[in-house]
């Protein structure tokens, strides 16, 4: 940080929620070339107030731990370059979690509802060690880069108005994920229809456009998961033929 | 809060200890720093070292143990290493067993890449994510399992009654509670340090935490100054200085030059050279940089624009992003500015090969913050492996240990006053600790860097000395509740001893080896095939040096002999 004490006659404001009294302060910070939102929300914690309550972790857009809302926007911190927005910055928690204090909210029922999807579950036949096709991997790898971040929760409009009834973005893409390794046996599509919820999403594809890894939520993930669902309550055999397709 | 073991860390080799000891039958607690899944692991992007030879066919442990101890320096643990290297590919099978998907070859086998100093195309790996790859597999695992995990919880002290481990006291961040954690017995595996140097590739929690908390209990600390500086960070903008640039883009074929458009690794390492072991390559850079012969930015030129945009987007995904986010560069066009960036910590807690025991009874250490297997310096992808091959042993060897014994009490004065400690960092008119942490690690860097030299190493350590003073009036308003500015008081604490630490055992080694190179020993001497010791002594640390234990000849046959030059 101290790249940001160097001098410099550049200073932004920045104003940031402050739980206690529920209300944006403004905090002027030194600018520096290429800086983004969370360099300035650090200078503000460690050099401005130590009491502001912030998340982070790999300041590299690898972790996902800096969700916030900025200028209403579910955004990363450390991947929003101050240069690429307006003069105002209002950096806001995410809205569709708990406010713990300050920036930082409770996400902890995202872990709840991993532990209810059921665990990927290979095929003992298979030889081992296995045999998968790359055309396979890159099939699932788009939604192994998910880095949990939860802004796709965030943004979910279904989550936000009916919080209990719909997984989210987030676990649809965790069951693609699963559903998609060739050598998974298990059908999750009743799981995420009945606890799942996934009925009420709606396809708005908002998740799709805040996701920071630029997955394709609800293209790739949601409308793949709906349409399997409604193929395997009419035709089992139809999705076990999909899951044996890939064995060459 | 109760269970036999209590793992501290939640990175991989915290969680592949937990699903050991889980399988096995033990009741374990699993705390962390941060949120659960964002560990530093995540960030390792090369893969796994294992001679699965799927590529090379001629690769195998062999091989893999060689190339260990030899990029080592000779002064890793061999037994460490031949383990590893035996491990490394039934722990690739299972984390594939357990979800984990890697690339492939044509014929459909685990594809490896080739790294720094592997002899053979070694690396299993997806993309440039292939730690979030296995940080996420072991995640599903252990919300599967029977671990109780608790996130965000702070350690501040490992309670030690009659010479064993009996409990320890975290703060959880979200409620600001302190809770009292007691155990049979406790794995660290709270990863490394590199948050100790001001350049650094190191997340958030990297702050040495689990190194101070076994030191202050009494166990030892092994060549601490052993520190990796990774070739290539990024350089700009400055917010993500330090910022890592995968060695994958020199394994997949990038180049290094200087201002002069020269590859100057054929100058310094005519065979390997880029993919020489990062130390030489670190080195090489620095040198190139200090001779003028570097950018304004004080970087040198990374290409792999001649492999061209598509290659380089699906091999290296997750770099193609980085520097076009936050650089404005686009790799498949345009070199990268790269320069060295404090990466590893290869020293650390002293453990048993065997058990990852510490000296002290019921206290075990796992990952990056556990020495011995790396010697003097890493091989890029032995980290993952050592994460999941130490991981299980951990887990496996606790639960040995746990099994039949009785839980210590720990008296709750004792609690009491730790706690009555932690609170007095909250007061007003307090020093802010961010910024005696600011001057700390500009202090390692300036001193203690890739380039180290007595009178710099003695300076640092007096103005360590300083700091300690100082540290004694930090202090932070607020209250125990989601308090960064407390757990920066703590952190520094542990950050202070992690330096002392590290800066007295560079000037001790009176010679250059892997990560350690001192300008006024340039050379590498035989009488200091040593690992040095650090220990509390009374509330001083003392240091003592013992000889590397010898390899058995089944295994020296194995290895290239050790030159020195002036013999």
């Amino acid at each position: 940080m101290s790249d940001l004490n160097s001098v410099s006659n550049r200073r932004i404001t920045i104003s940031i929620y402050r739980s206690e009294s529920r209300s944006y302060v403004d905090y002027t910070v030194p600018l520096e070339d290429g800086m983004v939102v969370l360099d300035a929300v650090r200078y503000v914690q460690e050099f401005i107030d130590t009491t502001l309550a912030i998340r982070w972790n790999c300041k590299a857009a690898r972790c996902g731990s800096c969700a916030a809302e900025i200028n209403n926007m579910p955004k990363l911190m450390c991947k929003t370059r101050i240069d690429t927005l307006p003069d105002k910055i209002r950096v806001a928690p995410m809205g569709a979690f708990t406010n713990v204090s300050d920036l930082v909210t409770d996400v902890s029922e995202n872990y709840m509802i991993n532990r209810q999807i059921p665990e990927f579950k290979p095929d003992e036949r298979a030889e081992r060690p296995w045999r998968i096709a790359q055309i396979d991997v890159d099939r699932t790898k788009e939604f192994r880069k998910c880095i949990e971040c939860f802004l796709c929760q965030d943004v979910c409009h279904v989550i936000r108005e009916h919080k209990a009834d719909y997984v989210g973005p987030r676990h649809v893409v965790k069951v693609a994920s699963l559903d998609m390794h060739p050598l998974d046996t298990l059908d999750r599509s009743e799981f995420l229809n009945r606890e799942g919820g996934l009925g009420f999403c709606n396809i708005t594809k908002c998740c799709q456009e805040v996701c920071p890894e630029g997955i394709h939520i609800t293209d790739n993930a949601i409308i793949q998961e709906k349409e399997r669902a409604v193929d395997g309550d009419y035709d089992p055999l139809l999705w076990i033929s999909r899951k044996i397709r890939h064995n060459r | 809060m109760r269970s036999d073991i209590l793992i501290i860390g939640a990175g991989g080799a915290g969680m592949r200890a937990a699903i050991a000891a889980c399988e096995k039958g033990a009741d374990v607690i699993i705390v962390t720093k941060s949120l659960i899944g964002k560990a530093h692991t995540v960030m390792a992007e090369g893969g796994i070292a294992a001679s699965i030879a799927d590529v090379d066919k001629a690769d195998n442990w062999e091989t893999h143990f060689s190339d260990t101890i030899v990029e080592g320096v000779y002064i890793g643990d061999w037994r460490m290493a031949e383990l590893l290297a035996k491990e490394a590919p039934e722990r690739v099978y299972e984390l594939e067993r357990y979800g984990a998907i890697f690339d492939r070859t044509d014929e459909g086998k685990i594809m490896q890449r080739a790294f720094g100093g592997h002899t053979y195309k070694r690396l299993c790996h997806i993309g440039d994510k292939t730690g979030l790859e296995l940080i996420r597999t072991l995640e599903d695992k252990v919300l599967h399992s029977k671990a109780k995990i608790y996130d965000e919880i702070y350690i501040t002290k490992l309670f030690i009654k009659d010479g064993r481990f009996a409990g320890a006291l975290g703060i959880e961040m979200r409620s600001g509670d302190f809770i009292f954690f007691n155990a049979k017995a406790i794995i660290i595996s709270t990863g490394g340090c590199g948050r100790v140097y001001k350049i650094t590739s190191n997340s958030w929690e990297s702050t040495g935490d689990g190194l101070a908390l076994a030191y202050n209990a009494g166990a030892r600390l092994k060549d601490m100054e052993m520190i990796q500086f990774h070739p290539t960070g990024m350089v700009w903008p400055p917010g993500v200085r330090g910022l890592l640039v995968t060695e994958s883009v020199r394994g997949e074929g990038g180049i290094l030059l200087n201002t002069n458009h020269e590859r100057f690794m054929l100058r310094y390492s005519p065979e390997k050279r880029e993919l020489d072991a990062r130390d030489v390559v670190a080195r090489s850079i620095y040198y190139e940089i200090k001779a003028g012969r570097g950018t304004a930015h004080g970087a040198v030129y990374l290409d792999i624009s001649h492999k061209g945009a598509d290659f380089i987007k699906r091999k290296l995904p997750g770099m193609y992003s980085q520097f076009m986010e936050f650089a404005g560069v686009d790799i498949t066009k345009e070199p990268m500015e790269v320069a060295p960036t404090v990466h590893y910590q290869m020293g650390g807690i002293e453990v048993d090969p065997y058990t990852t025991s510490t000296c002290v009874s019921g206290v075990f250490a796992s990952g990056e913050v556990a020495s011995g297997l790396h010697g003097a310096n890493r091989l890029g992808g032995n980290s993952l492996a050592d994460i999941l091959v130490f991981g299980k042993i951990a887990g496996d060897n606790a639960f040995e240990f746990v099994n039949g014994k009785e839980f210590t009490e720990v008296l709750s004065n004792e609690i009491e006053s730790e706690i009555e400690r932690v609170k007095g960092y909250i007061r007003e008119g307090g020093r802010n600790p961010y910024n005696l942490m600011d001057e700390l690690t500009t202090v390692m860097e300036d001193y203690v860097g890739i380039m180290r030299v007595g009178d710099d190493m003695r300076a640092a350590i007096k103005r360590i000395d300083d700091l300690k003073i100082r540290a004694r009036e930090m202090g932070v308003r607020g209250t125990t509740k989601y308090n960064h500015g407390l757990l920066g008081c703590l952190e520094v604490e542990n950050m202070l001893i992690v330096c002392e630490a590290i800066a007295k055992s560079a000037l001790m080694r009176e010679e250059s080896r892997g990560g350690h190179t001192r300008s006024d020993f340039p050379k590498r001497r035989r009488e200091w095939k040593r690992n040095i010791i650090c220990y509390n002594n009374g509330g001083v640390m003392d240091f003592v040096t013992e000889p590397v234990p010898d390899l058995p000849d089944n295994l020296a046959r194995l290895v290239k002999p050790e030159v020195y030059e002036d013999e």
